[in-house]
């Protein structure tokens, strides 16, 4: 079904995608052969590090997590462990034991400290220790293997390497003191700033390394179940995509004609005015046919009767995860707590802007000149005043737009410009359908076509696949069916759009308008958060957990309103579903939602959500005590737009009684 | 029944009606004793020409001014803006001061503007001058965006933005108010080309009919604060009060005063790639017609919190009243200029009130706002 020139045509970017690191070589798309499609899942790091790309390397695996066992006990991937790490203790030669890196707040943050809570300042995410099972030295010992490792494949460690030898003529280096003298290079050139921000960037995303006995594919989801269930939902999807192919007869990818690429390039910036037929087209799926399958979840070691007992859970989701309660994720989002300032809150009218908000804004103008991101995780869990918001994200999630990302950009948007893929149609039909009917986002239509028809040509996204319960799906150039040696992943990037894709981008167009800049922040939100609101994992952020934390936290806190929708056959989770695979993005009004993201990047979690959904039925619980109907229930919660974000989270979960 | 507001209009729009509604007034035929008339443009010209000679009594008010052509009419108020520079340059006041290119510091916010067909020589030879730039036409009489089109768009003008800003002031010319937030046809960031798209698309087939491309002011805020910062999107939005402020007092010596009359002005203002704000036109008539449902949401507030300024407490009016509303009904206007106070504030709050900017000695026109006279207009 492919063209060989298309597969030609993406092994090609797909070297190109390495060059983002380690500086572009060309001539290697020119020698790519159909074979080279194999190596794709870790675009990035291969050319440069063999090994780098593949983070579960065979010293880590074995045999695996004693998954099952007593009823419903679970062993989910322990979530990421987050502690800020001194960028010298990677070229330290003392034994990490010593000195735990976490221990000792980051020298920037010292300066930072405002209030005796902040003082003893820990960005903590609590859960399970790095592999639970492995002595704490040996699980950071692989990290730190691991984080090593990766760091070698990236334009950090090239840059670096370049800087190492100008400075090696350098008169004033002394071989006797060569250590100590570059540890203070280090600081005083920035670049130990930029090390650390990448170490850190690496331990958000990255999950911590499973033990060195667990099979490779542990990393991606623990659950036997869980995986099985993902990949028939994937084949599900691919099904319904290729028929679709088939009744339009349309092929999955083609060159372009030279003169239907010089319009495109012409209509770049434009390229809303263009209204191709699209009717034939229907999103392949949307979050309501998910939410069937996730219902449809079981696990086998666990007696669903199919009576409902005490024993059963009486919302939608029958699988059992380990979900937190208020206690607990009271703890966790101790900073939303009612002594402490908030954005979304105490900027408000009614408060003096002295009281809070110039201090904060003033804290967070230090906390941009420091250009140091735990720093600015843990500070933007108060919120981001909205002019610092663009850069403190852009340094939370490690994204500088260096001239070697715009070119990568450029590289991908001439790809787009080259090749026609059958996404394009669907990422189209996606914005129309959504985006340019939003009051807040239809301006923005054609930077979304930009962001989304580049992603979906972006190879580098499929590293995400290493620690993602889902696959990329694969095709086969016209003919060879079946056989590996001529599959490549398609889309490219591995990603199939659903109905309200777009949802993921438009909010963040608020935030920066340059295109490449966009794009970037975009892609490093979809890796590291927005991927796992459709896929079927059970990571405390995945989309599962989400369900059962929004139906546990109800079921416990408002019993009465939950059985009362669940005896008119308004499941609460039926009406929260769709809230929650946008990132409420397109529900609540801009600034708010901006608001909540902030929580989600600051935390590093998606638990929010869940709560935030919970607290919406909490607020609305009155009416909805009235309603008899679905229909009734969802016209309570059709508009979430007047919402208020923080003061909802904030009276749930600390001024509830509980 | 005394006490009930009878009310009559000749625009049947249901967030007018509502309104009404709400506040348990009796509608009533034009022809009966009514205290409140919310008429069209037309109407007004009709209904006070000098045939009719109708006087309105104490307790009666209508929601225009008999003459809001001087302001809102493009040639007129561009004449009366002129008019008003020359004045303040002749008087030497501080807001008149030019910078070294001879081009007003304060006033020069409304763009290069010629009235065709008779100053068509001069506008050719600026033309001329500027073979790049864009020109929009617009027709004198017209409203709403009716019979704009563009010339010349081969143009490299960059990051235009078209942004209508609903504003209102009341009787006297001493309280000007402007809504925080209000409809507006925003096409921000990218090309020129946007705008011809939102001029076009008004008439196109494919016009949303969702969001009928409207961004509401809030948005504009957030977008821009967001992506250039918050001082130069203070400094936009206070500029733009100045405009608002600055046109309603260039017209007010020739407007008649009239205590029975308020008026909800749409203020159309563009904004360049510099963030400089441009008025380009005045509508007296801001459409009622809801053509999104946030639409109607705004448009149902704009008008509530414009009753509850003109008619307080949705009593009977009477044309004595002090007009300084009170902060809680204001909603969600802001008193952009109170000339009350600004007389009894000192001379230069004029300039203090533009973004910081405290120079100069005196600003404040007087204005006979003292007892209210009887008025007829012929």
């Amino acid at each position: 079904m492919l063209p060989f020139s298309f597969l030609v045509g993406y092994i090609g970017q797909n070297h190109l995608g390495n060059g983002s690191s380690v500086g572009f070589s060309p001539e290697l798309c020119l020698n790519c052969s159909p074979r080279a499609g194999r190596s794709l899942p870790g675009p990035r790091g291969e050319a440069a590090a063999p090994g780098a790309a593949c983070p579960a390397a065979p010293h880590e695996q074995g045999t695996g997590y004693p998954c099952w066992g007593a009823r419903g006990a679970q062993c989910p991937p322990p979530p990421p462990k987050k502690k800020p790490f001194g960028a010298s203790e990677l070229f330290s030669q003392e034994p990490f034991s010593t000195r735990p890196p976490g221990r000792r707040p980051p020298r920037s943050l010292r300066c930072l400290v405002t209030s005796p809570r902040a003082a003893v300042w820990r960005p903590k995410r609590s859960g399970p220790v790095p592999g639970a099972m492995l002595d704490p030295d040996s699980g950071l010992s692989l990290t730190i293997a691991r984080i090593v490792r990766r760091l070698q494949g990236s334009s950090l460690h090239s840059q670096l390497e370049r800087q190492a030898r100008v400075s090696l003529h350098k008169p004033e280096i002394k071989l006797e003191s060569l250590k100590e003298d570059i540890k203070d290079f280090l600081k005083t050139s920035g670049w130990e700033k930029k090390l650390q921000n990448a170490v850190y960037s690496e331990l958000n995303v990255f999950p911590s390394p499973c033990h060195p006995a667990a099979p490779p594919e542990h990393m991606k989801e623990p659950l036997a179940y869980m995986r099985k269930a993902q990949g028939s939902w994937e084949k599900r999807i691919l099904k319904s995509l290729n028929s679709m192919c088939t009744e339009l007869s349309i092929p999955l990818a083609q060159k372009r004609p030279a003169s239907e690429q010089k319009e495109l390039l012409n209509k770049w910036n434009e390229m809303g005015t263009d209204e191709p037929d699209l009717s034939l087209f229907r999103p392949v799926y949307a979050p309501k046919d998910f939410l069937e399958v996730l219902m449809n979840l079981r696990n086998p070691n666990y007696e669903n009767g199919e009576q409902p007992s005490f024993r059963n859970h009486l919302g939608l989701i029958q699988v059992p995860l380990k979900v937190k309660d208020i206690p607990e994720l009271k703890e966790d989002f101790s900073e939303l707590g009612l002594n402490t300032g908030q954005l979304g809150i105490d900027d408000s009218a009614q408060v003096p802007p002295e009281f809070f908000e110039n201090e904060h804004v003033r804290v967070g103008q230090k906390v941009l000149a420091e250009q140091d991101s735990a720093a600015a995780q843990q500070y933007v869990r108060q919120g981001c005043p909205t002019a610092l918001r663009a850069d403190l994200w852009a340094l939370i999630l490690n994204i500088s737009n260096q001239p070697e990302d715009i070119l990568y950009y450029e590289q991908l948007k001439s790809n787009v410009i080259q090749y026609d893929l059958l996404v394009d149609s669907l990422i189209y039909k996606d914005v129309k359908l959504t985006a340019s009917n939003d009051d807040y986002y239809f301006v923005f239509e054609d930077y979304l076509y930009q962001v989304l028809l580049c992603f979906s040509r972006d190879t580098s996204v499929l590293e995400h696949f290493t620690y993602s319960s889902a696959t990329p799906p694969k095709s086969y150039i016209r003919g060879k069916l079946g056989i590996e040696e001529y599959a490549v992943f398609y889309p490219p990037n591995g990603v199939i759009p659903f109905h309200g894709f777009s949802m993921y981008v438009a909010p963040l167009c608020f935030l920066y308008h340059e295109p490449s800049k966009l794009y970037q922040i975009f892609r490093e939100m979809y890796v590291r958060f927005f991927f796992r609101l459709h896929s079927i994992s059970s990571h405390p952020s995945g989309i599962v957990s989400l369900c059962l934390l929004f139906e546990t936290l109800l079921q416990t806190h408002l019993p009465q309103l939950f059985y009362h929708l669940r005896e008119i056959g308004a499941q609460p989770l039926r009406i929260s579903f769709k809230w929650m695979v946008r990132a409420f993005s397109g529900y609540l009004a801009t600034d708010q939602l901006l608001l909540l993201w902030d929580r989600i990047l600051g935390y590093n979690s998606l638990e929010i959500l869940a709560v935030l959904a919970a607290a919406v039925f909490a607020f609305r619980a009155v009416n909805l005590m009235e309603v008899t109907s679905l229909a009734a229930a969802e016209a309570v919660l059709a508009d979430l737009s007047t919402l208020k974000v923080m003061p909802l989270l904030q009276i749930f979960l600390f001024a509830t009684v509980t | 029944m005394a006490g009930k507001v009878k009310w009559v209009t000749d625009i049947e729009k249901s967030v007018l009606i509502n309104n009404f509604e709400k506040r348990g007034w009796i509608q009533v035929a034009e022809n009966e004793d009514w205290n409140f008339y919310w008429m069209s443009v037309q109407t007004i010209r009709n209904v006070f020409s000098v045939e009719t000679g109708y006087r309105l009594s104490d307790d009666q008010i209508v929601n225009h001014f008999p003459n809001h052509y001087e302001l809102t009419r493009k040639d007129l108020m561009v004449k009366n803006i002129k008019r008003y520079r020359r004045e303040l340059e002749k008087e030497g006041s501080p807001l008149a001061e030019k910078d070294e290119n001879g081009k007003y510091i304060y006033l020069d916010f409304v763009p290069v503007t010629f009235m065709l067909p008779a100053d068509y020589n001069l506008f050719v030879e600026e033309f001329r001058k500027n073979p790049s730039s864009t020109w929009i036409m617009k027709p004198c009489g017209k409203a709403q965006g009716k019979g704009i089109f563009l010339i010349n768009k081969l143009s490299q003008i960059k990051k235009w933005s078209r942004d209508s800003k609903t504003s209102s002031y009341k009787l006297g010319f001493c309280r000007f108010c402007t809504v925080k937030y209000t409809p507006s046809t925003s096409e921000l960031d990218n090309m020129f080309v946007h705008l011809t798209n939102v001029a076009i698309q008004k008439h196109g087939d494919d016009y949303n009919h969702i969001h009928g491309g409207k961004w509401t002011v809030s948005n504009l805020r957030l977008y821009l604060e967001s992506t250039r910062g918050k001082e130069v999107t203070n400094k936009l939005f206070d500029e733009i009060h100045w405009i608002i402020v600055q046109s309603l007092k260039a017209v007010a010596p020739v407007m008649n005063n009239d205590k029975h009359c308020f008026e909800c002005y749409g203020y159309d203002i563009i904004i360049d790639d510099k963030l400089k704000p441009w008025l380009i036109e005045v509508n007296a008539s801001p459409s009622l017609t809801s053509s999104t449902a946030n639409d109607r949401i705004l448009k149902y507030n704009l008008i509530n919190d414009t009753l509850n300024i003109a008619v307080p407490n949705g009593e009977i009016p009477d044309c004595k009243w002090n007009k300084s509303p009170p902060k809680e009904v204001l909603g969600n206007y802001e008193v952009l200029y109170d000339e009350e106070m600004a007389q009894s504030d000192g001379p230069d709050r004029d300039l203090r009130s533009r973004s910081g900017q405290s120079t100069g000695t005196k600003g404040g026109r007087a204005r006979d706002s003292g007892k209210p006279i009887l008025t007829t207009w012929k």
